[in-house]
């Protein structure tokens, strides 16, 4: 992984002072709550509904097991023992003292983390696909480009005061995307052209929030040496004509939906051409020396499907089903991607416990060369473990309660904090999570759904990926109570589409009844091999609107 | 007739508090100095006001709540949340939340539209 250089530990350490001082001059009444507010921002640090709120960056999702101990001390020394792993691949811990946070950043700072992009109008922390550079669908590690966007990024003078936040997203896989790259403002696929260059396809104006919209293609094809400078042109054209009067129209997907792609992508162009080939050509130097950095280990010569491995599946059918179910092909032969739920039955989806925490540290120095991944489905994955030894890590895993093989299924459900923590929410999202992964606790009932994505946000800021659920729900606020609204239809990935509303909105005492009786309708509608996703599209609504509203029916 | 309280986030951990009836801040609702009518709730602000100077709270605003024998209870859900949540996490949340307002559980679901509703 990327390891910081002088420039990188002094830039952290100098703005942690920085930060410090700004505290104790807030603490000293020199800072008013309005001064202190756009300072603290900046450092990742939010007032939210019961205490501080520390966002911690975690670039692309990567983290080693040194830092994972690191993020566990954090939690069990300034905070109540756990912390919250976010659709961002980030971490937040929810009760951090003003007077500690910068004792924390120092903390951060000595294993080479910090909470800068976590928070404000900024090009925030570049979020990648959590199988970069392990997977067997990529056709370049996209690690690699979202470093380089990183140190482009970072306290980049001219895009410090955007208009409204700016999240970009890169994925090297064909055919998958795993990282929600057409909901960003920016999404970069890495893709070979017909000459065999590698270069990257470029999608603007995705995201989702109170206006959902999938992202245009703006350009199939910019080379490598002009990435940033093609970044930089489309960052400057928004920064110039991106709405500051409407904080909900300030996004830039709002700008190319009311410019229209084709003039955004022409004004994109014209910036274009004059950026290029200057100081932000980024030489095939500069590139191998950050992808130096992401080289792979040294793996051994190992074959798939060892026969310990099929012995053992066969033997155990938990274990079966964990691998079935939360195991992904790696591309060098025996070895394999682990996937760990943090969706346990009756638990916030993405918190971890500091204890828990060190036990994936340690196994992930055991089973899989020290490292691990943060997923933007609030998940955890360990990308290089040896076949013949996946037995042995499940066992390790379920003795932490960490075996839970339900990825990708209704109990794997993506959660925002919601009106328990967050003071943007309108409704508590994580107790409904809660009791629908109770409904749903039997494996095998989640085995024959089959693929179900869902996903609840507290409100319309959509931090729950609501949008882009096969089944997503809405909390609002009707006359001071708690009710849930249904979309049905959305895909995050390759298949991007977003929900649509199914009808009036359920209360707190209904919603888990009503999801119920939307799986038991496509249960009993649903043709031979069809996931939920695939019936919804052939069927459309009717049916399940039919089941929800219908009484008489 | 409206009854109202204060509250804010304390400046140095962010914890949720009410001006109490000592003139002092509290974190326990119950102790919150309850405002009657228009006079008082001004009262009420003007304290607020020197004592978001004096960087004991955040942002304080008041709040609409009753006041039934000693209890004092938002009116607003949100409120509630405030005053008692989060609703999960018994283990991590404070100490003083009254069993029968937890309700992360779906066994424990048939309480939850006392706190909710």
């Amino acid at each position: 992984m990327y390891r910081y250089d002088e420039f990188d530990h002094a830039m952290v350490k100098d703005r942690v002072e920085q930060f410090r001082g700004q505290i104790a001059r807030r603490m000293a009444g020199d800072l008013s709550e309005e001064q202190f507010r756009p300072l603290r921002l900046q450092n990742g640090l939010y007032l939210q509904l019961h205490a501080y709120m520390l966002r911690v960056a975690i670039p692309y999702g990567q983290l080693n097991a040194v830092q994972m101990r690191k993020l566990a001390h954090i939690a069990r020394t300034y905070d109540k023992g756990y912390g919250h792993f976010t659709t961002r691949q980030n971490i937040q811990y929810n009760w951090p003292k003003l007077s500690q946070v910068a004792d924390i950043l120092d903390e951060l700072a000595s294993v080479e983390m910090h909470a800068i992009q976590t928070s404000g109008n900024c090009i925030r922390n570049v979020t990648a696909d959590q199988y970069a550079g392990v997977t067997v669908d990529e056709v370049e590690d996209p690690r690699i480009y979202a470093e380089i966007i990183r140190q482009w990024s970072t306290f980049h003078p001219e895009f410090t005061f955007l208009p409204r936040k700016f999240k970009i997203a890169v994925s090297g896989a064909v055919g998958a995307d795993r990282a929600a790259v057409r909901f960003h403002d920016i999404g970069l696929f890495i893709v070979r052209d017909d000459a065999g260059e590698v270069g990257f396809e470029v999608w603007v104006g995705g995201g989702l929030g109170r206006t959902p919209m999938i992202g245009k293609k703006i350009r199939g094809f910019v080379a490598k040496a002009d990435l940033l400078a093609y970044l930089e042109a489309i960052l400057r054209v928004y920064n110039v004509l991106g709405r500051r009067d409407n904080m909900y129209k300030a996004r830039v997907k709002i700008l190319v939906h009311e410019t229209g792609t084709e003039e955004f992508t022409r004004l994109v162009e014209a910036e274009f051409a004059d950026t290029r080939g200057g100081a932000l050509d980024l030489p095939a130097e500069e590139i191998e020396r950050i992808a130096a950095y992401f080289q792979p280990p040294a793996y051994e010569a190992l074959s798939d499907d060892p026969p310990a491995l099929t012995a053992r599946r066969f033997e155990d059918k938990d274990f079966n089903n964990w691998v079935r179910v939360n195991v992904a092909r790696h591309k060098v032969g025996g070895y394999a991607i682990a996937n760990i739920s943090l969706k346990p039955v009756g638990v916030p989806p993405g918190d971890m416990s500091a204890d828990k925490m060190d036990a994936v540290a340690d196994i992930a120095e055991t089973f899989s060369l020290g490292g691990i991944r943060v997923t933007h489905e609030q998940n955890l994955v360990l990308p290089d473990v040896r076949q013949d030894r996946l037995y042995d890590l499940w066992l390790a895993l379920r003795d932490q309660g960490l075996a839970d093989a339900n990825l990708d299924h209704i109990g794997d459900i993506i959660c925002c904090p919601g009106l328990d923590y967050c003071s943007l929410a309108n409704a508590r999202s994580i107790p409904v999570s809660e009791r629908i992964s109770q409904r749903f606790a039997d494996l095998d009932r989640q085995y024959d759904i089959g693929e179900l994505r869902l996903k609840i946000s507290g409100c319309i800021n959509a931090c729950g990926h609501h949008h882009v659920g096969h089944i997503g729900i809405l909390g609002v606020d009707r006359k001071d109570q708690e009710y849930y609204q249904i979309t049905l239809g959305g895909a995050p990935g390759e298949d991007a589409a977003i929900g649509t509303k199914v009808g009036a909105a359920f209360s707190a005492a209904e919603i888990v009844d009503a999801v119920e009786t939307v799986v038991n309708t496509y249960l009993a509608i649903r043709q031979p091999k069809e996931r939920f996703i695939d019936t919804y599209r052939r069927v459309g609504d009717a049916p399940f609107k039919e089941s929800l509203y219908d009484k008489a029916a | 007739m409206v009854q109202r309280v204060v509250t804010g986030n304390r400046l140095a951990d962010g914890v949720v508090i009410y001006l109490g009836q000592d003139g002092g801040w509290t974190s326990k609702i119950d102790a919150a100095r309850v405002a009657a009518d228009e006079g008082e709730a001004k009262l009420l602000e003007d304290i607020a006001k020197a004592a978001e100077k004096a960087r004991m709270v955040v942002g304080p605003y008041l709040i609409e709540v009753t006041d039934a024998d000693g209890a004092v209870t938002p009116v607003r859900y949100r409120e509630r949340l405030r005053a008692y949540g989060p609703s999960v996490h018994p283990e991590f949340g404070r100490a003083d939340v009254p069993d029968h307002l937890r309700m992360g559980s779906e066994a424990e679901f048939v309480h939850l539209n006392g706190v909710a509703g």
